[in-house]
C-alpha cells in the first residue's frame, strides 16, 4: 500500500506561492495583451481592405496550425537575441520575456476569432446607426461597436483565460518557474512528486472550477 | 437642398435603383413610398452616403457625393437618419446616446451637449427618462428618443426609413406627432412611410417607387387624386384599405 507523504508541502509553500505569482502574470499579461492584439486582428479582418483582412487570417491560421510549446520554444530562441540586439541589457531574465511575448501572441490568434465572432453578433443598424451620425469607422468600431460585443463576449474570453491559465505550465520547457514547475521541482527534491502533483493539480481544480462556474454565471445572467 | 439626378444602383446584376431623379428643396418634406423591395430604404441611404450609387449624380447641401475623396463623415452628421428599429446604442443611457456623436463628432463640450440633448429630449417629451437605458423604454418612446438623438447634431435635413413601421398601433401616434411638429417647424425631411395619413398632413410631395423605379412624384393634392398611374392606384388601395 503507497503512503502519502504530505510533509514536504508546508515548507514548500512559499516556493509555491512565487511559482503561482508567474503563472498568474503569465496569464494576465497574456491575456490583456491578447486581447489588445486580438480586438486589432479581428478589426483586420474584418476590414473591407483585401489585403489587411488577409495578413489577419494568415496570422490566426498560422498560430492556431502550430502547438503552443513549438512557439513557446521559437520565440525563447528568437527573442534573446532580437532583445539584445535593440535593448542590451544583459540581467533581463530572457525565459519570461519569451514567455510573455509567445503567449501574448498565441492567445491573440484564438481571442481574434472570438472577438471577431463577438463583433459580427452586434446587428449591422448599429454601424449604420454610428455613420449616420458622422462617426468615422474607427470611431463607430470603438465607442458603439467595442464595447457591446466585449459586453457578450465576457464569458467565453474567460474560458478562454482558463485554458491559457493552463496551458502556461508549458513554461516548463525553458526552464521557467511557473507553479508546476516549482511543484515538480519540490517533489523531485524530497521525493513526494506524486502528493505535489496531487496538490499541483488540486490547486489547478479549483481556479479553474471556480473562473468556470464565474463565466457560466455570467453567461446566464448576459443571456436574460 | 438635395438634388437627385439620374441615381442608378447594382447589386451586382441586380439593380436597386434605375435612374431615379427627384430635387428636394429646403424646408420641404417629401413621402416616399411604393412596396416592399421597390428601394426606398437603398434611395434614402444613398442621399447620406450609407449607400454607394454607380451612376448619376447627387448634391446634398452644396456638397456633391459624385466627387472623390469627399467627407462622407461630416456629410453624415449634417443629414440625421432615424432607422425604423430606432438603432439606439443600447449599452447607453439615453443622455449618453444624444450626447455622443455631439462630443466625439462636433467636438462640443460634456456640459453644452448636455444641455442641448436635454432641451431635444424635452421638445419629444423625455426629459424624465435621461437616465433610463433604451431596454427600459417603449418602442414609441426609443424612437423619439432616436429623433433627438439625430436632432442633436442639427442637421440640415432629416432622414425617416419607415420610422412608425416596427412600433405597435398605439404607440405611432406619439412618434408622428413628434414629426409633424418638426415638419412645421420648417425641417427639411424624407420619410419612407406607408402612414398615409402623415402624407396629407404635411407632405409638401409625394413619391412613389416601384422595381427601382421613380413612377410618381407629385404634390400631395395631385398624388392622392384620381389622376395617378394605374399602379400607384392600386398600391394605394391595399395600404389605405387597412
Ligand atoms: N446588400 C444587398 N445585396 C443585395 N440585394 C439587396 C441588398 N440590400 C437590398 N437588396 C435588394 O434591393 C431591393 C431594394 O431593397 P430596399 O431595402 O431598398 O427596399 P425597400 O423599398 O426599402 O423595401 P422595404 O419596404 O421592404 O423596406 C430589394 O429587392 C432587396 O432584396
Ligand atoms: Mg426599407
Amino acid at each position: 500500500m503507497f503512503e502519502f507523504d504530505w510533509s514536504s508541502i508546508p515548507g514548500a509553500l512559499p516556493y509555491l506561492a512565487e511559482g503561482m505569482v508567474r503563472t498568474l502574470q503569465i496569464t494576465f499579461i497574456a491575456v490583456l495583451i491578447g486581447i489588445a492584439l486580438g480586438t486589432v486582428l479581428a478589426t483586420l479582418r474584418l476590414s473591407k481592405s483585401r489585403f489587411l483582412s488577409g495578413v489577419a487570417a494568415a496570422y490566426v491560421t498560422i498560430f492556431r496550425s502550430i502547438p503552443l510549446v513549438m512557439v513557446l520554444l521559437w520565440f525563447y530562441l528568437l527573442v534573446p537575441q532580437l532583445i539584445s540586439r535593440i535593448f542590451n541589457r544583459p540581467n533581463l531574465d530572457i525565459r519570461v520575456l519569451a514567455s510573455f511575448v509567445a503567449f501574448s501572441a498565441f492567445e491573440a490568434s484564438y481571442y481574434a476569432e472570438i472577438i471577431r465572432a463577438g463583433i459580427q453578433s452586434i446587428p449591422k443598424g448599429q454601424f449604420a446607426a454610428g455613420n449616420a451620425l458622422g462617426m468615422s469607422g474607427f470611431q463607430t468600431m470603438r465607442l458603439v461597436i467595442l464595447p457591446q460585443a466585449f459586453r457578450r463576449m465576457i464569458p467565453l474570453l474567460l474560458t478562454q483565460a482558463v485554458i491559457l491559465f493552463q496551458d502556461t505550465s508549458l513554461v516548463y520547457v525553458i526552464g521557467l518557474q511557473d507553479f508546476f514547475g516549482v511543484a515538480y521541482n519540490v517533489g523531485n527534491r524530497d521525493g513526494t512528486l506524486v502528493e505535489l502533483l496531487l496538490f499541483a493539480g488540486a490547486v489547478y481544480f479549483v481556479v479553474c472550477f471556480a473562473a468556470s462556474n464565474l463565466a457560466r454565471y455570467l453567461q446566464k445572467r448576459l443571456a436574460s | 437642398m438635395i438634388s437627385i439626378k439620374g441615381v442608378s444602383k447594382w447589386y451586382g446584376d441586380f439593380q436597386v435603383l434605375r435612374n431615379c431623379s427627384a430635387e428636394i428643396g429646403k424646408g420641404e418634406v417629401v413621402v416616399i413610398c411604393g412596396p416592399s423591395g421597390s428601394g426606398k430604404s437603398t434611395l434614402i441611404k444613398t442621399i447620406n452616403g450609407l449607400e454607394a450609387f454607380q451612376e448619376g449624380e447627387l448634391v446634398v447641401d452644396g456638397t456633391s457625393l459624385n466627387k472623390r475623396g469627399i467627407d462622407l463623415a461630416k456629410l453624415r452628421s449634417r443629414v440625421g437618419m432615424v432607422f425604423q428599429h430606432f438603432e439606439l446604442f443600447p449599452h447607453l443611457n439615453v443622455l449618453r446616446n444624444l450626447t455622443i456623436s455631439q462630443c466625439r463628432v462636433l467636438g462640443r463640450g460634456r456640459k453644452e451637449a448636455e444641455e442641448n440633448a436635454l432641451k431635444l429630449l424635452g421638445m419629444v417629451g423625455l426629459e424624465a427618462y435621461c437616465r433610463k437605458f433604451p431596454a427600459q423604454l417603449s418602442g414609441g418612446q426609443q424612437q423619439r428618443v432616436a429623433i433627438a438623438r439625430a436632432l442633436s447634431m442639427d442637421p440640415v435635413a432629416m432622414l425617416f426609413d419607415e420610422p412608425t413601421s416596427a412600433l405597435d398601433p398605439e404607440m405611432i401616434k406619439e412618434v408622428l406627432d413628434v414629426m409633424v411638429d418638426l415638419a412645421k417647424n420648417g425641417m427639411t425631411m424624407v420619410v419612407v412611410t406607408h402612414e398615409m395619413g402623415f402624407a396629407k398632413q404635411v407632405a409638401d410631395r409625394v413619391i412613389f417607387m416601384d422595381h427601382g423605379s421613380i413612377l410618381e412624384d407629385k404634390p400631395k393634392e395631385e398624388f392622392f387624386g384620381s389622376s395617378g398611374s394605374e399602379r400607384c392606384q392600386q398600391f394605394l388601395s391595399k395600404i389605405l384599405a387597412h
